[in-house]
């Protein structure tokens, strides 16, 4: 099972220790193919973002591993790019600046200046952010914001890209908006990802398949969904498409039915 | 000058001396309070921005001009009796005319204009503030970046930081034998505390979002400095600075009252010892302006440093 691009082998993760240790994550096997677009869902405080964050190196896993490309992960690098939910820009550098940074230490010695100038402006422009170059974060609106998030974690070409909730901060429409455009460069530049969300239509409209969680403490994937929906896929299109609402009822099923939210079986 | 001495001097006896040969003049002076005067000025007539903008300027300018007026008035009324023992705004203005319209004289010695007072302050205040700023940038990082440092320094710093800058002058005397570098040294240690301890608090609240950016894109130490921790602490480093710039100027005029030779501080004492409370109180008017003036330079450089660092 070790072939695959991306494997999550046996990972445990315990926060704290003794007797204040809580399991969080326990016995995640996941295995990703190349190119391949996998969505996380699950409640919130079931740990999915704690599984992205061990994919990213910025937490390291209690027991288990993952292996990328051949490779043990165990520290943060620019082949495992993340977009942050609260797009973590940095508000001192401009629009460009906070992309060239990126590109300057990750191509630092294997491009010239030159080249690295075009890579960065290519990928604003894929995110159609090129005629804000020079203006700050705080200048631009929210969805702005995680299009230049997007465009910085492309531009380290990154093994696998890292979609923490990266939406859930953004209007509906914003939202509808930034997951066709990201849909649009996965198709184009054939990307592996990992996103986690807790919006199920995002997950079904965006996701080759995907990875179900149950609640925590020590949760782990419940079930793996695969998505058969033929690229390029269109939301309109699919609201009508009984193949589409299928995938849909299953995946809310397992979050209401047997899954249910353990914040509201509280109330 | 020297400060062994000068630490002997009785400085609570009031002498009688003059200073400087100026006479102590006591010619009265017919000159109006101007301030509100222009106050009463109604509006221009007619639309358009300039009149909007017009208006605009006489509602800031206006309320400081009348409340300065009626200040002035007030205090020109109850000191106005023969046997005052404050002179009026109207007097100070006279008494201190040659002071005014000459800053830069130079009758040799402690015998300068006010101008020249200032600068010798701001000198001293520079070099303090200066030393200050570098050390305690670098302590406050050191602070905030390791716990270890932070548990072993921070008792110290809380302790030390309570000493009134005036009780540090006897012991910088002791050590450096000479009243300048002592007046400096108070400067020092009376601008530290604030720009530590801000600068610590800066770089204890960097975001952890901005961290793991750092450690995603692999940022070495270096990078991470210049880049990550410096840029996101300023906001705190810059109001630690101008805490720090406000305590300075106030150590330093109480300083050199002890210390003597040239400087504002000095100049106030002496005019005390020759019962020149006309040129105290212009002192104290120049000691404002400039403690306000160095107030404003500090927070305009910090906003301009800071720009776009407030918000995420």
């Amino acid at each position: 099972m070790s072939h695959r691009y991306l494997s999550l082998e046996g990972v445990q993760k315990t926060f704290g220790a003794g007797a204040a240790a809580t399991e969080v994550l326990r016995d995640i096997d996941l295995a990703v193919d190349r190119s391949e677009f996998i969505a996380i869902i699950g409640h919130s405080g079931c740990g999915k973002s704690t599984v992205l964050n061990i994919v990213a190196g910025l937490l390291e896993t209690s027991r288990g591993s993952v292996i990328l490309d051949g490779k043990e992960v165990n520290a943060p690098g620019p082949d495992r790019s993340v977009v942050f939910q609260n797009h973590s820009l940095l508000p001192w550098l401009t629009v460009y600046e906070n992309v060239a940074l990126a590109v300057n230490k990750t191509f630092g010695r294997r491009k010239s200046s030159a080249q690295r100038r075009a890579w960065t402006i290519r990928h604003l422009e894929m995110v159609h952010m090129e005629h804000a170059l020079d203006k700050r974060p705080a200048e631009i609106s929210g969805g702005m914001k995680q299009r230049v998030g997007i465009a910085r974690a492309l531009a380290m070409e990154p093994k696998v890209l890292l979609l923490d909730e990266p939406f859930g901060a953004l209007d509906a429409l914003t939202r509808a908006h930034l997951q066709d455009e990201v849909m649009r460069i996965q198709q184009e530049l054939g990307n592996t990802v990992l996103m986690v969300t807790h919006d199920v239509d995002e997950a079904v409209l965006l996701a080759d398949r995907i990875v179900m969680m149950t609640n925590g403490p020590a949760a782990t994937i419940g079930e793996i969904l695969k998505i058969d929906l033929a690229r390029p896929r269109n939301r309109l299109e699919l609201a009508d498409c009984p193949q589409y609402n299928h995938y849909r009822a299953e995946v809310l099923k397992f979050l209401h039915q047997r899954h249910r939210n353990p914040e509201a079986e509280v109330a | 000058m020297n400060a062994i001495l000068d630490r002997n001097r009785v400085w609570w006896a009031r002498p009688r001396a003059t200073a400087g040969g100026r006479q102590v003049a006591a010619k009265p002076v017919a000159k109006t309070t101007s301030a509100a005067a222009t106050a009463g000025r109604p509006p221009a007539a007619g639309g358009g921005a300039f009149v909007r903008h017009l208006r605009h300027l006489l509602a800031t300018v206006v309320p400081p001009l009348v409340v300065t007026g009626v200040f002035l008035g007030l205090w020109e009324m109850a000191t106005s009796s023969p046997g005052a023992s404050l002179p009026a705004p109207s007097q100070v203005v006279s008494d201190t005319w040659e002071l005014i319209i000459h800053p830069f004289y130079n009758h040799g010695g402690n015998d300068v204009g006010l101008g020249w007072q200032l600068l010798a302050s701001l000198e001293r205040v520079a070099y303090g503030y200066l030393l200050a700023v570098i050390v305690g940038v670098a302590l406050g990082v050191l602070v905030g970046q390791s716990t270890w440092a932070m548990r072993g320094l921070d008792p110290m710093f809380q302790v030390l930081r309570t000493v009134p800058p005036l009780a540090w002058l006897p012991l910088s005397l002791a050590a450096f034998q000479d009243s300048n570098p002592s007046a400096i040294f108070v400067i020092f240690i009376t601008a530290i505390w604030p720009i530590i301890i801000n600068t610590s608090v800066g770089i204890r609240n960097i975001s952890p979002d901005y961290v793991n950016v750092a450690r995603v894109l692999r940022l070495n130490g270096f990078e991470y400095f210049t880049k990550i921790m410096l840029p996101a602490a300023a906001p705190y480093v810059f109001s630690g600075l101008r805490i720090g710039i406000g305590l300075a100027w106030l150590a330093i005029v109480a300083a050199e009252m002890l210390i003597g030779g040239v400087g504002i501080g000095f100049f106030i004492w002496d005019a005390w010892n020759s019962s020149m409370i006309s040129d105290i109180i212009l002192a104290l008017v120049y000691v404002g302006l400039v403690g306000f003036t160095l107030d404003r330079i500090v927070a305009l450089t910090g906003r301009w440093v800071t720009r776009g660092t407030q918000s995420s």
